[in-house]
């Protein structure tokens, strides 16, 4: 089992952890049908370096990482503040 | 025929004080503690163990290494039982697996005749047509395949997972493993050596048996390792795979332990390959490491005149072992060159033994043992001998590495021209093999070479990089035949005894295109019996590299997946784990007579009551919540807080209902979509200030909830703190007219509708306790949900009753809560709601709040608004009409149109009523629905419009001090 090393506490089995999928900010204006089926049904899974959301259950802590896919791989973690996006309010 | 000698060999495992007794096939026979099956039998003059898979062509020792997967026995409660390593206990009732009415006499054996028409991808060519005998073919091939028989009336025997530490774990306990231990320890590392022997050893024990210092090196090694204070022995302990970051399982006879550990040394050793030539698979062919092993082990002639295989040194040393033991050698042939002028080659010869050079077996005579074989030149010419006597055949032609964790590690092999093996050629630097699976060969060798990969191991565990995967200790000489294969016109040369797979199978087909080594194996079947392939592969890559004309690495291997060996179900399984939660009113419910239900890791009320039939008493719970009073225990809903600035933003993206406008003080129905617009959770909102809020979500989906909350707060930069307190928190609803005089009584806060409208939210006391409480009720009555810390909810669960002892206040369960929210047409969200449905399809389209300009979900709504192919539709059914379940289908015209999603009878109501999930056609005709019941039967039930009760919702409302207050809405 692969071991990540979560952020917060360090070295941990994946087994502790929820994978949340790549990062990438939804269609927030009104998307074309084919725009919104790319975010929410795509996914390209070619092999690469990926920047994915990762949960640690016991800790209840979310945090992105960068995963090399093809070697599986964490290259480093990724500060939330790069990935943030605003969303429009009323 | 094999039989016991009568001097103990130095290192043997049995006890010759003791004896026991087991059966087999109803003989009786005698054994010694430390004997496995196969031991005990050969021991005894049996040497007839098994019938193979396919021919039933009779089968016996073959490696004594947990391969000899033709001697398999079955007891009464257990089967495919490994005969070559199984203890044999006193008292077992053994019988083989394959055999009709007997080994001797199996009624299956005439299919070694008709073999000739079953080639190899019979079962794909001859049964397909014509298809009307398809069923026949198909039952009685499975009726004739398949090994052993499972006893139906087993228990279940849990055996708990453990787990390990160390900083290196050392796989195999021969000179290399032990030596790696060692070198490992002296460096301060705890090491955990696990082998699958029940004594360590490995090759020492019995290659190198007949010599005088390597049994003293032996015993040195064996007290070292025992003395040692960071060394931990696993034995009878299998390495299953390798798993990533050193990750690795180890089946023990107690159950399976995960170790984790930093570095592993692979010293696994070999696996001895046969050869192949016509009757191989006789009963006394075996490899000379398994004659060894009988040997050095159990103390067994494997026969009495023996003739040799050779292709390698180790052949001749273990003729000499073995002639110094007892056996007649009457001659060895020499298929391979390497060690034919050794020290023991020439002793052989000055003791009278005939080497034949260039010479291999052609054949093999006798039926159910060897009688005698048939020499042939290695080059198809003649030989110097034609027909020699003998009961016995040892063949040493070759090895292959047992390699497999390392390939599961990442490593990789290739084929060595001067070992005539294949060798570990790559593998990471924190994984590294030593011993002879890496080419050392001699005792010298090995020690250095285990010495060397423990430095380069505790280099790359420090840190240091550029430690080189390096092999400096690899012998120079061949250990194996390049071609250990002799063709017969007959045939009967197996390849894989596993699959009974003969040479001309696999040419064949190679000859119909199955020609790349991974199609190979899937159409002829080798390699995928119970071995998977550890004596067969090497020898089928070498047939399909000499039919391509290639060498072996173009040819390739097979991938090595684990498990390494198979695994007990019992042992996978582990123990049964499955934790509870309880609700801090638990043992109230148990006082009063619960029946209880898992509703996902929770244990919730169905219903109470005690011994009453259950319809009765959820009808009395229903009928005391509409009329009185009820209270339910809904600690088991989800409950966060959410604090912060950016609370409201957070919430206003995270549900499709506006959440910025609702005022402190005031709850909200909420819901959540997912991306694609499907409804994941259901709850309520209330705010409790301008930057607090207080959210419940359904049990089930409480935190998945929490935790897109918290993915939302990072993902959109907002500043808010958010606190799942699920467990920290219990809860009931208090629901009935009745509700507010009993619960003013209690609280120091004024319920009236002016100070605490529906759908309101305070916090006040009940005794010391601080509560919330929120005017929000489930089920459509006057309804106060009560919020406070577990510690006290048994406090205020008993002040509840006692203050509602005089308006007959009852404790209902979920069943009742159920029929009570069909009543009111409220949806729960996974009952009527799928993967699919959107909040178009429940008729919730009041809930989506398209005017915002983002919240989670809201592309896809946009996109899906007024396209929704389904509804929920409400249905009612005449009071005597048999009840249909949930899932039961509607159909229009002869097909689908729909399922029932909720059904109950309703008490209020007098007749059956329920949600059903159709066609939008069907549902906008408002034409009656066909359900398809049980049996097939069909019922008709009259569509309603929901909610089916106070469809205005004045029972909310109604209630002390008076009812007129309804105005206020």
């Amino acid at each position: 089992m692969k071991i990540i090393d979560c952020p917060v506490i360090g070295p941990r089995p994946a087994a502790e952890f929820t994978y949340g999928g790549a990062v990438g900010a939804p269609p927030v204006e009104d998307p074309t049908p084919d725009q919104l089926a790319e975010h929410v049904f795509y996914r390209a899974g070619a092999p690469g370096v990926l920047r994915e959301w990762w949960y640690h259950r016991p800790t209840g802590r979310w945090f992105v990482l960068e995963r090399n896919t093809a070697t599986n791989d964490i290259l480093r973690t990724v500060e939330p503040e790069e990935v943030a996006y605003a969303i429009p309010m009323l | 025929m094999p039989f016991r000698c009568y001097e103990p060999r130095p290192g043997e495992w049995i006890d010759r004080s003791r004896k026991l007794r087991f059966q087999f096939e109803g003989h009786s026979y005698t054994a010694h503690p430390g004997d496995t099956i196969s031991s005990a039998l050969l021991a005894n003059g049996v040497s007839l163990l098994g019938r193979s898979f396919k021919y039933h062509r009779p089968r016996g020792v073959v490696s004594m290494a947990n391969h000899d997967v033709n001697a398999l026995f079955e007891t009464g409660d257990d089967t495919n039982i490994r005969g070559d390593i199984t203890p044999v206990q006193d008292g077992m009732e053994l019988h083989p697996v394959n055999a009709r009415g007997g080994l001797r006499k199996d009624r299956d054996r005439y299919l070694d005749w008709f073999g000739r028409f079953m080639p190899v991808g019979f079962y794909y060519k001859a049964f397909h047509r014509p298809r009307s005998l398809f069923p026949f073919f198909e039952r009685m091939i499975r009726e004739r395949a398949g090994l052993g028989r499972v006893n139906m009336q087993w228990s279940a025997r849990r055996r708990p997972k453990r787990y390990g530490h160390c900083d290196v774990m050392v796989v195999g306990g021969g000179p290399a493993g032990m030596s790696a231990v060692l070198e490992a320890a002296a460096q301060g590392l705890e090491v955990i050596l696990a082998d699958e022997n029940p004594v360590l050893g490995g090759s020492l024990g019995y290659q190198w048996g007949g010599d005088a210092d390597a049994r003293q090196w032996l015993g040195q090694l064996l007290e070292e390792v025992d003395a040692h204070p960071r060394i931990t022995v696993m034995t009878s302990s299998v390495v299953l795979g390798y798993y990533e970051d050193h990750w690795l399982p180890v089946a023990t006879p107690d159950g399976i332990v995960k170790v984790r550990s930093r570095g592993v040394v692979v010293a696994a050793g070999l696996l001895e390959q046969p050869a192949v030539f016509r009757n191989n698979d006789r009963p006394g062919v075996m490899l000379v490491s398994g004659a060894q092993r009988l040997l050095e082990r159990f103390g067994i002639m494997p026969c009495r005149e023996a003739v040799v295989l050779a292709a390698n040194p180790e052949a001749y040393a273990a003729a000499r072992q073995l002639q110094e033991a007892g056996v007649r050698i009457r001659g060895i042939a020499i298929c391979g060159e390497s060690g034919s002028d050794s020290e023991h080659a020439r002793a052989l010869t000055r003791a009278g033994v005939p080497l034949w050079p260039a010479t291999t077996i052609h054949e093999v005579h006798g039926r159910n043992s060897v009688s005698g074989v048939s020499l042939i030149g290695t080059d198809g010419g003649s030989s110097p001998v034609d027909r020699i006597d003998c009961d016995g055949v040892l063949v040493s032609t070759g090895w292959a590495p047992a390699a497999h964790l390392l390939y599961q590690a990442g490593g990789r092999l290739r084929y060595d021209d001067t070992l005539e093996m294949q060798v570990p050629s790559e593998w990471p630097e924190t994984v590294v093999p030593a011993g002879r699976l890496n080419g050392a060969f001699t005792l010298q060798q090995q020690r250095d070479d285990a010495r060397e990969a423990v430095r380069c191991l505790t280099a790359a565990m420090e840190g240091e990089t550029g430690y080189r995967a390096r092999s400096l200790f690899r012998d120079s000489v061949a250990h194996g035949a390049a071609w250990p294969v002799s063709r017969h016109p007959r045939g009967r040369n197996f390849v894989d005894l596993d699959e009974d797979l003969q040479l001309k199978d696999l040419e064949q087909a190679a000859r119909e295109g199955f020609d790349n080594v991974e199609l190979l194996k899937r159409y002829s079947t080798v390699g995928m019996g119970p071995s998977q392939g550890k004596h067969s592969n090497v020898n089928a890559i070498r047939v399909l590299a000499r039919y391509m004309g290639q060498g072996m690495d173009a040819t390739g291997t097979t991938t090595a997946r684990p498990m390494y060996h198979p695994v007990r179900l019992e042992d996978l399984a582990g123990r049964r784990f499955r934790p509870r939660r309880l609700s801090p009113l638990h043992d109230r419910h148990q006082q009063l007579g619960a029946e209880f239900m898992e509703a996902g890791e929770w244990l919730r009320v169905a219903h109470y009551g005690g011994t009453r039939e259950p319809e009765a008493a959820i009808a009395d719970e229903v009928q005391a919540v509409r009329n009185a009073l009820g209270v339910i225990d809904v600690s088991t809903l989800g409950k966060i807080e959410v604090f912060g600035p950016d609370a409201a933003r957070l919430l206003e993206g995270s549900y499709t209902m506006r959440m910025g406008n609702l005022r402190s003080g005031m709850t909200r129905y909420g819901l959540i979509v997912d991306e694609s617009g499907v409804i994941e959770d259901d709850g309520v909102v209330a705010r409790l200030a301008e930057d607090h809020f207080y959210l419940s979500a359904t049990s089930g989906h409480a935190a998945a909830t929490y935790r897109m909350l918290r993915r939302h707060a990072l993902e959109w930069g907002l500043d808010v703190h958010v606190v799942n307190r699920t467990g920290q928190m219990g809860a009931v609803n208090l629901a009935g007219p009745e509700s507010r005089r009993v619960l003013e009584s209690l609280v120091d806060t004024p319920l009236h509708e002016e100070a605490f409208p529906n759908l309101g939210v305070r916090e006040a006391r009940i005794g010391e306790a601080r509560v919330r409480l929120l005017r929000v009720g489930f089920v459509g009555e006057l309804a106060y949900e009560i919020h406070a810390p577990a510690s006290v909810m048994g406090t205020i669960w008993d002040s509840l009753m006692a203050a509602g002892s005089e308006s007959g206040i009852r404790p209902f369960g979920v069943e009742a809560q159920r029929i009570l929210r069909l009543e009111k047409g409220h949806i729960i969200v996974g009952q009527d709601t799928d993967g699919l449905t959107t909040p178009f399809n429940t008729g919730m389209p009041w809930s989506v709040h398209l005017k915002k300009p983002f919240f989670r979900g809201r592309p896809a709504l946009a996109h899906l608004k007024g396209r929704e192919s389904q509804q929920l539709v409400g249905f009612a059914l005449p009071a005597d009409s048999p009840l249909p379940r949930e899932c039961h289908l509607v159909i229009e015209d002869g097909e689908i149109a729909g399922r029932v999603t909720s059904v109950a009878a309703s008490p209020i109501l007098g007749h059956p009523i329920g949600l059903a999930m159709v066609d939008r056609a069907l549902a906008e005709r408002g034409d009656p629905l066909q359900i398809r019941i049980d049996e097939g039967r069909m019922v008709s039930a009259w569509r309603m419009t929901t909610p089916f009760y106070d469809p205005e919702g004045r029972r909310q409302f109604a209630g002390y001090p008076d009812s007129s207050e309804e105005s206020h809405q």
